[in-house]
């Protein structure tokens, strides 16, 4: 017989299930692996250096491009940074708009996430399923911020601005019109928040569609029950955040434990696994998705008894309305300056971290009292988490790789920066 | 949540008093700067004794300190130059591969972990600086924290910082066959050289950088007291 040796196979950077440029090299034994390499920063932009060379809320954008579906929780990491070393606050009416708006970024992320995973463990339909919601997500968000994708929502101070008294509607055209038209403008009549009342109403009847299109499927269970297994104590070596510390059984939620925005106003509770497996992880996503609907129904409630300013009266680091920098010299003055030279940030440094859908996402600023950050770190949590890949793939088969690259929710904006 | 920092400060200083920390308690944080020497021993301590207890490690980064507090619109005297026009210097961004500054400065390089507890829900900064005179070398935090592993080796690829002890120093986000360390300030935010297709052999190839430096805003240092809560935390800085 001849003698069987282990060989090297290339995963990537092009493959479908790669979620992006994740390049593996992987040592295989028959089609077991023992040994996984990936090879990132194919998408490498050195976010963190061209942060240093412009002011700070010049690089706000910079933020949405590094985890491409779950925009403005990275929005808020930075933001909050800012604002810690400046030491000011957003009022309260922003505090619950940046709840909100982290919500529907979970969900929005989440969907995304179970779309794909879905569909590289062989559930096509689901991912048709996800992304009709999705879009209604994206609606929100171009609502109120004018993108779909790249927000820029968050400020130093609050946020860009009110929400919308009108929701947008659909137009007439030769696809939608008669029945479909009033049906797509169904939720549509009245403002934003109605917008999304509708939808979190509705949405946990959607969440259960996809429950029965996954929760007991045969093939679903074979391919995640089991794989990728993570101890609690593996999870906290390998630095592990988010749905993957709580899949293995660590009830670890930032939004609990070191709250912020207006999250300890609300009531929600932290789902966790039991066996570390894909499968758990997948039951904790899908409950975080109820639970974040939960969230967004009470500051929609809130939102709506509570009108307010959404950003600080504070023009050094706020632009002033135009309407008052008409009549007000200093008031065009500061506008000027702001947008000319930026604010200058007190000298320190600065570690703030929120509970993005993926993990914790951090941080770590340092300020030497000048108009552009001295230096900006962000910590991604999918880093960590592909990091370990090597660890949890070993002595699988090559189709659980896409499973653990699946449940890993990796997205190569943050991981390459 | 925010209690604990004093009490931590205190902590830190009691059962390191043997050894040379600083320790800075601001209202962000608590940072604490070890000796380089006793970055292992500090950090072993710090997960394994019962006050500290930080069984994660979120995150480790390298920073640069060159160019730290310089200026390149000096704005103390009133002048007749306007913004745009008295600038002096090339601050990030602003220079080229050739123009790149020599000079270095003490205590340029440091190593950035941030450590958590989940069972004390506390934060901390830990921080050293890499010796100045000789090899950039700290020693890897991997034997104590696995997670470290790809962070250091992104500290080692952005910064040239040396984490002795890794198995696996690799570069990481840069490209196969880089040369330089990109996240240095004497690195051009513009690089070094840029790739193309060429047509006679076929292939791509690197050539060096064809554009300019250009950054509108200049970096500028304005005191500004009104956003910090301690003054004498300023004048220490």
């Amino acid at each position: 017989m001849a003698e069987i040796k282990n060989y090297t196979m290339n995963f990537g950077p092009q493959h479908p299930a790669a979620h992006g440029v994740l390049r593996l090299i992987l040592e295989m034994d028959g089609e077991v692996i023992t040994h996984a390499d990936p090879h990132v920063g194919l998408l490498h932009r050195a976010t963190e250096k061209l942060a240093e060379s412009k002011p700070f809320n010049q690089s706000i954008g910079y933020m949405d491009r590094l985890d491409y579906v779950s925009m403005m929780c990275n929005e808020h990491a930075y933001v909050r940074a800012i604002e810690k070393l400046l030491n000011i606050e957003a009022p309260i009416r922003a505090q619950y708009i940046r709840t909100l708006f982290d919500e529907i970024t979970r969900i929005r992320n989440h969907l995304m996430w179970i779309g794909t995973h879905g569909l590289d463990l062989g559930a096509m339909a689901l991912f048709l399923y996800a992304f009709r919601e999705r879009e209604m997500c994206m609606d929100m968000y171009e609502a109120v911020s004018g993108a779909r994708l790249h927000a820029t929502y968050y400020r130093p101070g609050g946020v860009y601005r009110d929400l919308p008294e009108k929701m947008p509607k659909h137009k007439e055209s030769q696809w939608t019109k008669g029945k479909d038209l009033k049906q797509a403008n169904e939720w549509r009549e009245g403002s934003l928040l109605d917008f999304i009342e509708a939808f979190a109403d509705d949405f946990p009847s959607k969440l259960e569609e996809y429950r029965t299109l996954l929760e007991e499927n045969r093939i679903w269970k074979q391919r995640t029950v089991g794989v990728g297994v993570v101890s609690p104590e593996q999870a906290k070596a390998w630095g592990f955040t988010g749905p993957m510390l709580r899949g293995s059984g660590v009830a670890w939620d930032l939004r609990k434990k070191q709250t912020y925005a207006a999250y300890d106003k609300v009531d929600f509770d932290v789902p966790v696994g039991v066996n570390g497996d894909c499968y758990d992880r997948y039951l904790v996503r899908m409950e975080e998705m109820a639970q974040s609907t939960r969230i967004i129904k009470q500051c929609v409630a809130w939102l709506k008894q509570n009108p307010g300013p959404v950003m600080a009266d504070n023009y050094k680091v706020v632009p002033p309305k135009r309407a008052t920098m008409k009549e007000d010299m200093e008031s065009l003055i500061m506008h000027f300056k702001l947008f000319t030279e930026g604010y200058s940030v007190p000298a320190g440094e600065v570690y703030s971290a929120v509970e993005a859908p993926k993990g914790e996402f951090g941080v770590y600023m340092i300020s030497d009292d000048s108009n552009k950050p001295f230096r900006v770190k962000l910590r991604a949590p999918g880093f960590a988490h592909l990091s370990a890949m090597n660890d949890m793939v070993k002595g699988h088969m090559l189709s659980d790789v896409v499973a653990v690259i699946g449940t890993m929710d990796i997205v190569f904006g943050e991981i390459d920066r | 949540m925010s209690t604990y920092k004093r009490q931590l400060s205190k902590d830190l200083a009691a059962h390191f008093s043997d050894i040379n920390l600083t320790i800075k308690e601001t209202k962000q944080g608590v940072i604490c700067t070890v000796p380089v020497e006793s970055w292992l021993e500090v950090a072993k301590a710090l997960r394994d004794e019962r006050d500290f207890d930080f069984d994660l490690c979120v995150d480790v980064c390298g920073v640069d300190y060159l160019s730290y507090g310089e200026t390149e619109w000096p704005t103390d005297d009133v002048t007749y130059t306007g913004f745009s026009r008295g600038i002096r210097g090339k601050g990030p961004g602003r220079f080229s591969w050739s123009e790149r500054r020599r000079e270095t400065v003490a205590n340029r390089f440091a190593v950035v972990a941030q450590l958590l507890s989940l069972n004390k829900n506390h934060r901390l900064t830990l921080k050293c600086f890499a010796p100045d005179e000789g090899m950039l070398v700290v020693p890897s935090l991997i034997d104590i924290w696995p997670g470290v592993n790809w962070f250091e080796r992104e500290a080692f690829d952005l910064f040239g910082i040396i984490f002795q002890g890794h198995p696996d120093l690799r570069r990481i986000l840069t490209d196969y066959g880089f040369i330089g360390h990109p996240f240095r300030k004497d690195f051009p935010l513009i690089g070094n050289v840029e790739v193309k297709y060429d047509e006679d052999k076929k292939r791509v190839v690197y050539q060096p950088v064809s554009i300019e430096p250009r950054v509108l805003v200049p970096k500028t240092i304005r005191r500004d007291s009104r956003y910090v809560d301690n003054t004498a935390d300023q004048e220490n800085s």
